[in-house]
């Protein structure tokens, strides 16, 4: 499967990056997410038990970190295995972008899944994916601002790709991956 | 017949299904409604992955959760010496050589090669544990790449070491020569390009197996959901060696349906039964509706190139075929024959075309293994012959039903030698095309059509003439071509001594009703009452050998079988019926269960002279007492069914819905036994069909990942798709069997699907649409797309 799409964050974009910087918010924001371990710049493991139509496991995931070209864009590729339920494996290219006050986001996955995640539930990859990486981002916004709903699915078609902002700690680097990860384990996983 | 045996219970009678009252009140014996002291589960760990490496399975974490008592492993098969699932007929390429068997072992122990592959079985004494423990298991697989789509796969990446371009073999059939030089010579050529989509059976039981060994005796049995247990038994004692046939039973009880799929020897019963002997305790396994999908054996699946020459009137002068079928990732228990065997020797159809020519690239690919299908290798064939020559008609401006007409061989031209192999015996296959015409009035379909128009809809007509061949035969030729076993049926009848009858088949029955059939023919035969007929099947333990059902070869075969056994009985009746009345056996005629002696008026019944058998009081000296006598029937030849259907649809142009909307099928099947029942076949097959026509269509992504697991993705025909069909016979008689029966079970699903792809490209003016032809394709071709 193949889905692209963007998000307006109701929030500065150093707003994003404290919240994002926050394992707690992430945390909150991934409902069914136990762990997430860093193992080196590049690498990380996530565990999220996910119950998506028939199919309920605990899914852990590899990701890794390429294509770097902070703070514009990068690439990530995971794979998750869900043992009975079966695997899903994919990437993701994000972009992030000022947008006036607020942040914009946009991403492009493609994922494959495979035993009975691709044998009961392909048919509905498309639908939960957007569903899930929806609530991440609706639930992330309001963390951000509580009194501003996010708007999902931005209207704006505008870019504003000159402000680009600092990026310097080798730290934000793991956050922004967490940040994104949620967003392929969104697609990964909502089967 | 005459009426007063219609109304009765013999040949001929539409007598309602003894069987049914069992089935439908809840009561029938399935597999899975038995169990024994003890009994533990199984769950199998399948491969979720089209093709990979295995390398490592790890058990620990499965044996840890409480009641799971072993977890089975591929390597620990091969280390206990359980050998491959062998594949039943070895077919010969064109340059004679054996076709290339990949081997396949019932446990994948180091390379998975299709998703759902069993690699593993956990056994615990719960069916929540040993799921739990299924779950546990970490096998660590190495992805490879995997070939999946059947076009491209003989310059794809090769799956086994050793079989260059993925082809199990290259066979043809005909005369190549020739067949050039008719069509160098044609007036007019057709070529048609043609998919037969992938099937998945969907029986209403899905497979399941309970298998226990008696440490103390050292004996196996084995209840599985099988169309032929006898073979099952052969197969793992001689090939998968899992224990010698005499100390190994197999029982097939009541099975919900079949349709080809429960006739192959699977995985999953062969490691039940040899686990069953290491844990101790008797296993049960009972697929789960995701399992029948990914891991039964599927259907059809082929991609054809077919060209027809034609002279200046129309007459058929060549048929060329080019066809790639779609093995799967093994070779099933007669998946290499279906498409050679089954499949190009039915290319002749109904018609004098004397030049055929066909080819068939058997090939391997990252998908379940596809084997025998209702029909298996029938409906492939007449779904080439027939839509080829529809679309021939239509490029020549010629009706459809005349140019077949004017093609067809006639009733003076039986036995009728084709050119690729078979001697049809009889037939009159003008008789059944001019009834079906009739019952579909032939001549107001452009007043209906013309209705249609005025509802926005396209109302479009097909035929199919089909021909079939069953009751595969005989033995010698079958072996000569490659069968790894005879083809013959036996049958067993004990007279009892209260008078009884007690019929031992080695067909097996899981929904084609024999223990109504042939308690009928028995009683007619014997002359004793229906209800004193009991018929027993499905056991190897009770009867002494058979090969099963499949191929529609129950009544010609086994029916034919019970016949011989039946004169048997007769024979001996007779002897014992002169001593009783003080005569000799020439004296004494039989004739509705009572021997008579000539020119008088004595006589005794059968059962009095069973009584005598049993109760030797006054009996014959060189006489062996008992009334008990078997037979096994050989056939000389095929059966061959034939018919014609014909299919009207209306097409929606505005949402691509394709209705079928009346449906005619004619059938010549011979002498019929039961009408109800073959009615009922009938019935059944053409709605599977329907299925396979409009919407039924197994897919697997580029991955080898199958998108259509379920009932929410594979479509199968309910009764509200249907119209009432119109089903009608016409009768020639077989000529080499006692009944004059030619089978009925598949028919339906032979003729239909290209009735109504021929009715749907009519609809819409095309030339093709692959099937199914669902809502979405049948919307884009009416815009063109």
């Amino acid at each position: 499967m193949e889905q692209s799409g963007e998000y307006r964050i109701a929030a500065s974009r150093e707003a994003v990056w404290e919240a994002l910087n926050d394992p707690q918010v992430l945390g909150e924001c991934i409902e069914g997410c136990q762990n997430i371990e860093k193992v080196d710049e590049q690498h990380f493991n996530v565990a999220v038990k996910a119950k998506i139509g028939p199919v309920s496991a605990t899914f852990n995931a590899e990701l890794e970190l390429s294509d770097l070209n902070p703070p514009a864009s990068y690439v990530i590729n995971g794979n998750a295995k869900g043992g009975a339920a079966g695997f899903a494996k994919g990437g993701a290219e994000v972009e992030l972008a000022e947008d006036g006050d607020a942040t914009l986001l946009r991403y492009a996955v493609k994922a494959n899944v495979g035993g009975k995640l691709a044998q009961v539930g392909s048919r509905l990859v498309d639908g939960a994916a957007r569903k899930m990486a929806d609530d991440f981002f609706a639930a992330f916004s309001t963390r951000l601002d509580p009194g501003a709903a996010s708007t999902g699915e931005s209207e704006s078609e505008e870019e504003n790709k000159d402000e680009v902002p600092r990026y310097e700690s080798s730290g934000s680097r793991s956050i922004w991956l967490i940040a994104f990860v949620v967003l392929i384990l969104a697609v990964l996983f909502a089967i | 017949m005459s009426e007063a045996i219609a109304e009765d219970t013999g040949i001929g009678a539409p007598v309602r299904r003894r069987e049914d009252a069992r089935f439908i009140t809840g009561t029938g014996r399935y597999t899975d409604d038995l169990n024994q002291p003890g009994q533990v589960y199984g769950v199998f760990c399948r491969s979720p992955h089209a093709r990979a490496k295995i390398n490592g399975v790890d058990a620990e974490e499965a044996l840890g959760i409480p009641g799971v008592l072993g977890v089975y492993t591929g390597t620990e098969m091969v280390a206990d010496g359980i050998g491959d699932l062998p594949c039943g007929w070895l077919v010969k390429d064109k340059a004679g050589n054996d076709m290339r068997s990949a081997p396949h072992p019932p446990l994948a122990a180091t390379q998975v090669n299709y998703v759902g592959e069993p690699y593993a079985l956990v056994v615990a004494d719960s069916l929540q544990a040993a799921r739990q423990g299924a779950e546990s298991v970490n096998a660590e697989f190495e992805e490879l790449h995997a070939v999946v789509e059947l076009g491209s796969a003989t310059v794809s990446e090769q799956i086994y070491e050793g079989i260059d371009h993925n082809l199990a073999y290259e066979w043809a059939l005909g005369e190549e020569d020739a067949t050039r030089m008719a069509f160098a010579r044609a007036a007019h050529v057709t070529t048609l390009e043609l998919t037969n989509n992938r099937l998945i059976p969907n029986a209403m039981e899905p497979r399941a197996c309970l298998g226990v060994h008696d440490a103390a005796t050292g004996d196996y049995t084995l209840y599985t959901t099988s169309q032929n247990p006898h073979l099952e038994r052969l197969v793992l004692s001689a090939f998968v060696q899992v224990a010698p046939e005499h100390k190994l039973r197999v029982v097939a009880p009541d099975v919900g349906g079949g349709f080809g799929s429960k006739i192959f020897i699977y995985a999953e019963e062969t490691a039940v039964i040899w686990a069953a002997a290491k844990v101790g305790r008797p296993i049960k396994w009972v697929a789960d509706r995701s399992e029948s999908f990914l891991a039964d054996a599927h259907g059809r699946d082929h991609i054809t190139r077919a060209e027809l020459a034609l002279d200046e009137q129309g007459r058929f002068t060549g048929l060329r075929v080019k066809t790639t079928a779609n093995l799967g990732a093994y070779l099933s228990t007669f998946g290499s024959s279906v498409p050679t065997y089954l499949y190009g020797t039915l290319l002749a159809g109904q018609y004098k075309t004397p030049n055929i020519y066909v080819e068939v690239q058997g090939v391997y690919t990252n998908t379940a293994p596809v084997d025998a299908y209702r029909g298996a290798g029938r409906p492939e064939a007449t779904y080439v012959v027939e839509r080829i020559v529809e679309q021939a008609a239509r490029e020549l401006g010629k009706d459809p039903a005349d140019l077949r007409r004017m093609n067809m061989i006639q009733p003076e031209d039986f036995p009728y030698e084709t050119p690729v192999a078979l001697t049809y015996d009889t037939g009159n296959y003008e008789a059944s095309l001019d009834k079906a015409l009739e019952l579909i009035d032939y001549a107001g379909f452009e007043g209906r059509r013309a209705a249609a128009a005025e509802q926005n809809k396209r109302r479009g007509i097909g035929f199919a003439c089909y021909i079939e061949a069953c009751g595969l035969a005989p033995s010698k030729l079958a072996i000569e071509l490659g069968a790894g076993v005879g083809l013959y049926e036996s049958g067993e009848i004990r007279m009892n001594p209260t008078g009884n009858v007690s019929v031992f088949t080695g067909s097996h029955s899981h929904g084609q009703g024999h223990e109504t059939t042939f308690a009928q023919v028995v009683s007619d035969k014997l002359g004793v009452p229906y209800d004193d007929v009991d018929i027993v099947h499905g056991d190897t333990g009770r009867m002494e050998f058979g090969l099963g059902t499949y191929g529609s070869r129950s009544l010609a075969v086994g029916g034919s079988a019970l016949i011989a056994a039946a004169e048997k009985i007769i024979e001996k009746g007779k002897k014992i019926a002169a001593h009783m009345m003080q005569t000799t056996p020439e004296q004494v005629d039989f004739d509705d269960g009572t021997f008579s002696l000539q020119d008088s008026n004595q006589s005794v019944t059968i059962q009095e002279v069973a009584f005598a058998a049993y109760v030797p009081a006054d009996y014959p000296e060189d006489l062996e007492p008992g009334l008990t006598e078997k037979a096994f029937y050989d056939p000389n030849n095929f059966t061959y069914p034939a018919g014609t259907h014909i299919a009207e649809v209306e097409v929606d142009i505005e949402t691509g819905v394709v209705e079928l909307v009346n449906f005619v099928a004619v059938d010549d099947f011979g002498h019929i036994i039961n009408p109800l029942i073959v009615h009922g076949q009938v019935h059944g097959g053409v709605a599977q069909g329907a299925g396979q026509a409009l919407m039924e269509h197994g897919i697997y992504d580029e991955y080898g990942q199958l998108q259509t697991g379920s009932m929410m993705d594979y479509c199968l025909p309910r009764a509200d798709d249907l119209p009432d069909f119109q089903v009608d016979t016409t009768v020639t008689p077989c000529t080499h069997n006692p009944l004059g029966v030619k089978g009925c079970g598949e028919a339906g699903a032979i003729g239909s699907p290209a009735a109504i792809m021929n009715a749907v490209t009519h609809a819409l003016g095309t030339k093709d649409i692959a099937m199914p032809a669902t809502p979405e394709k049948v919307w884009r071709a009416v815009r063109g797309e």
